[in-house]
């Protein structure tokens, strides 16, 4: 069976809990996506922009001098830190601006937690000449200035959000407030697969980009499909568009990387799957960080991607499946396969593919040589040297 | 018809103002349950929440505070709240319990029909009414839909966007119900925006109810510490009930 079904359900996961003003809207969101899926016109425009603009395919790179320190198994990195803007994030605005401009909508919207969706976004809003403006927490706007920066040298308006925890979860309510106010004129471009059906079908299938590449290119590497794929999980859009196309592949592990943050038991993290419960934020229902009454509770990561008390509820339906594990590694261990990554390949990894470089330690003791493994690189840390210096050099914890 | 947010700033003055209201000419409460992340509420209501849930309000307590002020109030009561808590609660319990402490019904607004059936199956083996809402953006289809599920009322959101007083209401509103009324025999009241006097007077002169939230929720936010507060809630609600006009 295909998931979702017509209602965005992914068995129990999914769906659409959003006001009734909204509703409307998604039906003709998933209308419209509807129709462009089967265009060929709008396949080869999206391919064309993501061929000349982004700069796909992105490399499959088998990194020879991490698997020797790791000790076993063949490890590819699947290379989306090369793309425009540095990560795997354009592929879905790209896709959605392109559906928003079918849709005639004259403004975008979007929400933004380390600001490499919010950079995606006003790239390929600024490229198109729309309308853009990314709400993102007053306390991540902080935290990420050189961001700030960049979304309003390329024409957004940058709106703090200043309700609730400050950040990227209140930054996603507030976004949803001003599209339930202006839905007639705006596209709301969600960063992640997260949120109410379409979006979460719609987001993993710009992204899944990654998987059919990965396919390709491993099949010529290594005449087979992997054996196990590895991707960090925030709201989960790397991991899904690298797991997707090998779904039905039943010998394909895949393993998705949370956030532990502090650790699983101080309470303070993002594993919103290894350690969270069912419930509905932000339009869908899958798992996500909560007390006992239901209020959800702030998350905590290193990295401002991953900090984000939700999930996709793909993801939460693998989970319950069986189809893909989940575990989570601590800020610490990010940091370490951060730099253990730079030192082995020379290249620096975003905070957030960190966290699956950092899972690689503890998984690879466990494997045969012939093993193969892919793992995401789902965006680069220029971004996050900043902190990072002031962490290791100063001695200053997250 | 007045919304408050149950325990803001205290559990005791929600229960003295809402005695205040049904004095004062209330036809229906509406009780707010809190929730951390309310995205179809304005400033006005998201700070009452905070409030309430720092003050350590919960699902469990607001119950046992409806079960002990209900007998105090002669009007129907009616509980509002956002699905998470409600689910994490579990569904068919919040149903019964809900009926047992005396609510009459339920508004959940971020739970459209499509995905209320294990909700609407318990309420209406609980007796308890299911108060769905359309908007301005509502379809012929949906409001078919909608008023399938609705019992009660149809709560008719005046404009597109969230909760928070307007100086102006946007127009079309009177058509809007009347395009309503077209396809179902279900009473229509309005919310949304709603916070004086005039207002009130003009959506009553074609609603079946009208609906103040946020104004009522600020004036609490101003007064809520001072113990003259429950004079001041029944007073404004005065206001409000005499510049109803009956429609026929």
């Amino acid at each position: 069976m295909t998931l979702p079904d017509s209602q965005g359900h992914f068995q129990e996961f999914g769906g659409r809990f959003v006001p009734e003003t909204l509703m409307p809207a998604l039906d003709e969101l998933a209308k419209e996506y509807d129709c462009i899926r089967q265009d060929p016109v709008f396949e080869e425009e999206f391919n064309t922009y993501l061929r000349h603009y982004v700069g796909r395919p992105t490399p499959l790179y088998l990194a020879e001098r991490l698997t020797k320190r790791l000790g076993g198994g063949r490890i590819y990195l699947k290379r989306e830190d090369l793309n425009h803007t540095g990560a795997h994030k354009i592929n879905n605005a790209i896709g959605q601006i392109l559906l928003a401009r079918r849709m005639g909508k004259k403004r975008i919207i979007a929400e933004t937690g380390a600001g490499q969706h919010g950079v995606a976004t006003a790239t390929a809003a600024a490229m198109f000449g729309l309308a853009c403006e990314i709400f993102m927490g007053e306390e991540d706007i902080q935290r990420q200035a050189l961001n700030v920066f960049r979304m309003r040298l390329l024409g957004a308006t940058v709106t703090p959000v200043s309700s609730g925890t400050k950040t990227l979860k209140d930054a996603c309510n507030e976004a949803i407030r001003d599209w339930v106010t202006h839905v007639e004129e705006t596209h709301y471009i969600i960063g992640s697969v997260v949120g109410p059906h379409p979006y979460p079908m719609l987001v993993r299938n710009f992204q899944s980009v990654i998987g059919r590449e990965t396919r390709e290119q491993i099949l010529a590497a290594e005449g087979r499909v992997p054996d196990i794929l590895v991707a960090c999980v925030g709201g989960g859009s790397n991991a899904i568009g690298l797991f997707h196309p090998f779904a039905e592949d039943a010998s394909v592990r895949m393993i998705g990387v949370e956030a532990a943050g502090f650790g699983l038991e101080s309470g303070q993290h993002a594993a919103s799957i290894t350690a969270g419960e069912k419930g509905v934020l932000h339009g869908s229902m899958s798992y996500l960080l909560q007390n006992d009454d239901g209020q959800v509770t702030p998350a905590h990561s290193i990295s401002a991607g991953l900090d984000y008390p939700g999930v996709g509820p793909e993801h939460a339906y693998y989970h319950a499946s069986g189809r893909a594990e989940y575990v989570a590694v601590t800020d610490e261990e990010a940091l370490e396969g951060f730099q253990l990554l730079s030192q082995t390949e020379g290249i620096i990894p975003a905070l957030e593919s960190a966290h699956a470089i950092a899972y690689l330690t503890k998984l690879i003791p466990g494997l045969g040589q012939d093993d193969v493994i892919v793992l995401n690189l789902s965006g680069r840390g220029d971004k996050d040297v900043n902190q990072v210096a002031e962490i290791l050099e100063k001695g200053k914890r997250p | 018809m007045p919304f408050v947010t149950a325990g803001d700033p205290s559990y005791d003055v929600t229960g003295r103002c809402l005695v205040a209201m049904v004095e004062n000419g209330a036809d229906l409460i509406e009780l707010g349950i809190p929730f951390s992340d309310p995205l179809a509420d304005g400033p006005t209501i998201q700070r009452a929440s905070q409030r309430a849930l720092a003050g350590g309000v919960t699902v469990q307590g607001i119950l046992g505070f409806l079960r002990e002020v209900r007998r105090d109030l002669t009007v129907p009561v009616v509980l509002m709240g956002y699905y998470n808590p409600i689910h994490r609660y579990g569904v068919s319990r919040f149903v019964e319990n809900a009926r047992a402490a005396g609510a009459d019904g339920l508004i959940v607004p971020d739970l459209p029909p499509e995905e209320a059936g294990a909700l609407i199956a318990a309420a209406r083996s609980a007796e308890l009414d299911t108060i769905f809402l359309l908007a301005p953006t509502s379809t012929p289809a949906r409001i078919r839909r909608v008023s399938e599920v609705s019992r009660g009322f149809i709560y008719y959101v005046s404009l597109a966007g969230v909760t928070g007083a307007r100086g102006e209401l946007p127009g079309g509103v009177e058509t809007a119900v009347q395009g309503v009324r077209e396809i179902t025999k279900q009473p229509v009241c309005v919310g949304f925006g709603i916070s004086s006097p005039e207002q009130v007077r003009a959506i009553s002169r074609f609603a079946d109810g009208v609906i103040v939230g946020s104004a009522l929720v600020g004036l609490m936010e101003e007064k809520g510490g001072d113990p003259d507060c429950p004079l001041r809630v029944g007073t404004f609600i005065r206001n409000l009930r005499s510049a109803i006009v009956h429609k026929n």
